[in-house]
């Protein structure tokens, strides 16, 4: 037997315009917990997303060596055919269906044509137990709390006879004692032979449990270490993670003027209806006339969340704290309400919730401030066109005529049409999330150029972003979120990407 | 030559829009051909506008409620149940009728408000809402019409606006000649404004034809609606329904194209998430369509009541499926988010011819069924092939 159970050699996969993957190389031992590492886009979930076969052979390139033999998954099934099973972040259960039903969906046990139901519930009960669980499997997943789904799913993974177990980033929703509790199991099941394939942002999880670390940056392999008993510390994987040049793509903007404190959130809290937790745990922050801010942190850190909660969305969630603008207390009830205190907020899914993709570039400009160019509710055209015409100049937003569906643009130029909706809504406050995720070097430096130009004329910008560089590069203050709390607050003098990664990482 | 290049490339570009008129134009072609002349007769042509004003209106507002990704199963039997509310009132309380008409039509409201709120507010599915109305609506038909059976409406007035006529202002002529007098300012209205659009859309550098092929463009509908008045005043002229739907589709064609509220729903259709966060409010667009849509019921129930003289106990069986083929026919997207209230309305024009041609072909009743069915499922499918193409 090979020592190693699997091998990947020379991964690469390329999207449209991106280079997810560039000839990465994976080498994960029988019976060990191997540690996948590294930042937001680095690529980790897209190599998973290879080994278990959502992008099927031929899509890539390079080879999968799993027990010995070259893989070639052309779906799901594939993968878990040879004993490969994942465990994402968002839980792959069925929540009406009980515990039993949950874990044999898809492979349930037959007497003859029929499901032999008995026979399930004692089975699904042994894999409860080897999961440490003590609850009747009767019950329906809905009634369980994130941590004992998460179980259940890893239950599900060993009714299947796993042997390559991929967990991503699987405490990101847990608190501490059913993290610990996690990470016991984990060991545990690596004495029964089961290998283990971790994903994780939490580098002290990491350094406790890893037998070895294998690290991603952009897309490229960096390092594979040996970390057995804790000999690699947190700082060296965070050299490795973060220790990219910086490159001089950020617009340098002269004298920076500040002026008054124009947005502050006091004990600002905030729970999730639809996820059913507490997501922002009492959040202090500020931002001056003038001033860009920089809020970093890694997935899941509840910075889209900080956004969205101060935006006026009191039907998604339950906040409790005060906001107040130019100093006097606001309750902003809806995004009617948020935008009429002037704040604008330029989401980091724009196909997803930012355009309207069916429609043309000049009614996705002027859809959140469609009354400045009414009358009696009647739109002026002549005046929507005419301003759609001048942020298509003035942004550069390359398309044939302001009449181009919104769809058929690139992300860059979606992006601008993003830009140019709010900017048209006149906000004193812009929340950019996310500006310039998935479109290319030239846009990013014309929309950085056009957030110096903004604050140069006394807006206040708050930027959400995951690429640390943006992050140093633009902003004048930064604050680190992690667990949703704000856990450091840095200036751009003192800020780097290790102490961001150190802060955001604990 | 070149010009039928440019008619072959607009086609090709317009396929969804232009195919529907193409097919409009063939059916009626088809049947006048096959009943000799007998469909694109005067009598015929008129008969078939006022037997279908009912189906055009429910179409309308169908057209926005499918807009929002919604559905409304209940306009058929709620159009029953204010049609003979209409009819009670005219002949049990004998309230006169610039009375009834506008409290039926705030009933209609009331009921769609219900509607939106059940949906937007209790957030039930639209289809489990209407599908409930649509029992309760042919429940309460059968309750208030138990004692009576049918009844008769002796109204003159009320019978007009399913039957009459607008009055000529030259006596004793064979041609109706106010018809003739509105459908010549029909038609310069529509040069005019064809002619202003072009110039704004010259202005502002966007896409526009060849001048040869706009001539031709608006020489052809001009034609089609100097066609259409010549017929209709060939016979009695324009009837009371014509105006009421032309009124109707003005109106909502105005709403869709020019306003906020039109620019919200069709927002609310084309990315519910984007919408909530350019600060539109939901809720209320729902609401406002679906009371829109039962207040166009309303007034479907009172055209199909005049058009009867009477109220039956069978009234509104089948409308709302009519119009919720229509508005597909006619290119709303099964997706939501797109359709025009025009397109809308030629939809309902090919699904009325074709139950007109098929009838004075003598088609049995089954074949039409069968035939329309696959006339619906062709639309659709054609209207997703050429979207799924364009991208």
């Amino acid at each position: 037997m090979n020592e190693y159970i699997l091998e990947m050699r020379n991964i690469t996969k390329t999207f449209p315009g991106v280079k997810a993957l560039d000839s990465v190389n994976l080498k994960v031992k029988r019976g060990e917990i191997h540690c996948l590492i590294g930042e937001n886009g680095s690529g980790k979930s897209t190599l998973m997303k290879i080994l278990s076969g959502v992008y099927p052979y031929g899509e890539y390139s390079g080879d999968i060596i799993y027990d010995g033999e070259i893989q070639k998954f052309s779906r799901i099934s594939d993968s878990e055919k040879v004993g490969i099973a994942i465990i994402y972040q968002e839980l792959a259960l069925v929540p009406e269906m009980t515990i039993y039903e949950n874990i044999y969906l898809g492979h349930e046990i037959k007497k003859g044509k029929t499901i032999d139901w008995n026979e399930t519930i004692v089975q699904a009960e042994k894999m409860l137990k080897r999961v440490g669980l003590d609850i009747n499997p009767s019950i329906k997943v809905k009634d369980l709390g994130v941590g004992k789904q998460q179980l259940v799913e890893i239950a599900k993974a060993l009714s299947k006879n796993v042997k390559l177990l991929i967990l991503d980033e699987p405490t990101a929703a847990l608190n501490e004692i059913e993290s610990e509790n996690l990470l016991k199991l984990i060991t545990e099941l690596k004495k029964e032979g089961v290998t283990s394939i971790l994903i994780s942002h939490k580098l002290k999880e990491v350094t406790a449990v890893a037998d070895s670390i294998t690290v991603l940056r952009d897309g490229k392999f960096i390092s594979a270490m040996d970390a057995k008993e804790g000999t690699i510390s947190e700082s060296t994987i965070i050299k490795h993670m973060v220790g990219r040049e910086i490159e001089d793509i950020y617009p340098k903007r002269p004298n920076k003027k500040f002026g008054e404190v124009f947005f502050e959130a006091v004990n600002w809290s905030a729970y999730d209806y639809n996820l059913g937790r507490q997501v922002l745990k009492n959040v202090n922050f500020k931002v001056r006339k003038g001033e860009i801010v920089g809020i970093a942190g890694l997935m899941g850190a509840g910075r889209t969340e900080l956004a969205l909660s101060i935006f006026g969305n009191s039907k998604d969630y339950k906040v409790e704290g005060d906001l107040y603008v130019e100093g006097k207390k606001v309750n902003l009830k809806s995004v009617k309400d948020a935008i009429e205190a002037g704040i604008a907020y330029v989401t980091e899914d724009r196909k997803g919730n930012g355009l309207i993709l069916i429609d043309d570039i000049k009614s996705n400009i002027s859809l959140a401030n469609l009354k400045a160019i009414s009358k009696n509710g009647v739109i002026n055209s002549h005046e929507e066109i005419n301003i759609a015409n001048d942020y298509k100049k003035s942004l550069n937003i390359k398309a044939p005529s302001i009449e181009q569906k919104v769809g058929n643009l690139s992300g860059g130029n979606q992006q601008k049409v993003s830009l140019a909706k709010w900017m048209f809504a006149k906000p004193n406050l812009l929340i950019l999330d996310e500006p310039t995720r998935g479109i290319d070097v030239g846009a990013k430096f014309e929309i950085y150029t056009l957030m110096n130009k903004l604050v140069a004329q006394g807006m206040s910008i708050i930027m959400i972003s995951s690429e640390l560089p943006e992050v140093l590069g633009m902003s004048d203050r930064i604050y680190v979120m992690a667990d949703g709390k704000l856990v450091g607050e840095l200036s751009q003098e003192e800020a780097t990407q290790e102490n961001i990664m150190e802060l955001a990482t604990n | 030559m070149e010009l039928l290049k440019e008619a072959k490339q607009l086609i090709k570009q317009n396929i969804r829009e232009y195919g529907m008129y193409i097919a409009l134009v063939f059916i009626m072609i088809i049947f006048s051909i096959t009943t000799g002349g007998l469909f694109t007769s005067s009598r015929n042509i008129s008969n078939l506008i006022n037997q279908n004003g009912y189906i055009a209106v429910l179409t309308v507002g169908m057209t926005l409620v499918l807009i929002i990704c919604n559905i409304d199963l209940s306009v058929g039997y709620a159009a029953g149940f204010l049609g003979a509310v209409a009819a009670i009132l005219l002949t049990q309380y004998n309230l006169p009728v610039f009375v009834v008409v506008p409290l039926v039509l705030i009933l209609g409201i009331i009921i769609g408000l219900c509607n939106g709120i059940l949906v937007g507010k209790v957030k039930i599915p639209a289809f489990v809402v209407t599908l409930a109305g649509m029992m309760i609506f042919r429940g309460a038909l059968l309750l208030i019409t138990e004692g009576t059976g049918t009844i008769i409406i002796p109204n003159k007035t009320f019978n007009a606006i399913g039957n009459g006529f607008i009055p000529d202002i030259v006596k004793g002529s064979d041609i109706h000649i106010l018809t003739l007098i509105i459908g010549g300012l029909a038609i310069l209205f529509y040069i005019w404004s064809q002619f202003k659009t072009r110039k704004n859309n010259i202005k502002y550098n966007f896409k526009v034809v060849s001048m040869k092929m706009f001539i031709l463009k608006v020489t052809f509908i001009s034609i089609i609606i100097a066609y259409l008045t010549w017929i209709l005043a060939n016979y009695n002229g324009l009837s009371w329904t014509t105006v009421v739907v032309a009124i109707v589709v003005a109106i909502y064609h105005f709403i869709t194209n020019k306003t906020q509220l039109g620019r919200h729903i069709y927002a609310v259709g084309g990315n519910i998430e984007a919408a909530k966060l350019s600060g539109i409010n939901v809720n209320k667009i729902t609401y406002i369509v679906f009371a829109s849509m039962s207040m166009l019921a309303a007034l479907a129930g009172i055209l199909y009541t005049a058009r009867l003289q009477s109220a039956t106990t069978v009234a509104g069986t089948g409308f709302e499926m009519d119009a919720i083929a229509a508005a597909y026919v006619g290119g709303v997207s099964a997706a939501g988010g797109v359709g025009k209230i025009t397109g809308s309305i030629i939809g309902a024009l090919v699904i009325a011819s074709m139950t007109n041609g098929m009838n004075l072909m003598g088609v049995g009743i089954h074949y039409q069924y069968i035939i329309k069915g696959l006339v619906l499922v062709v639309a659709v499918a054609f209207d997703i092939q050429t979207r799924k193409k364009r991208k």
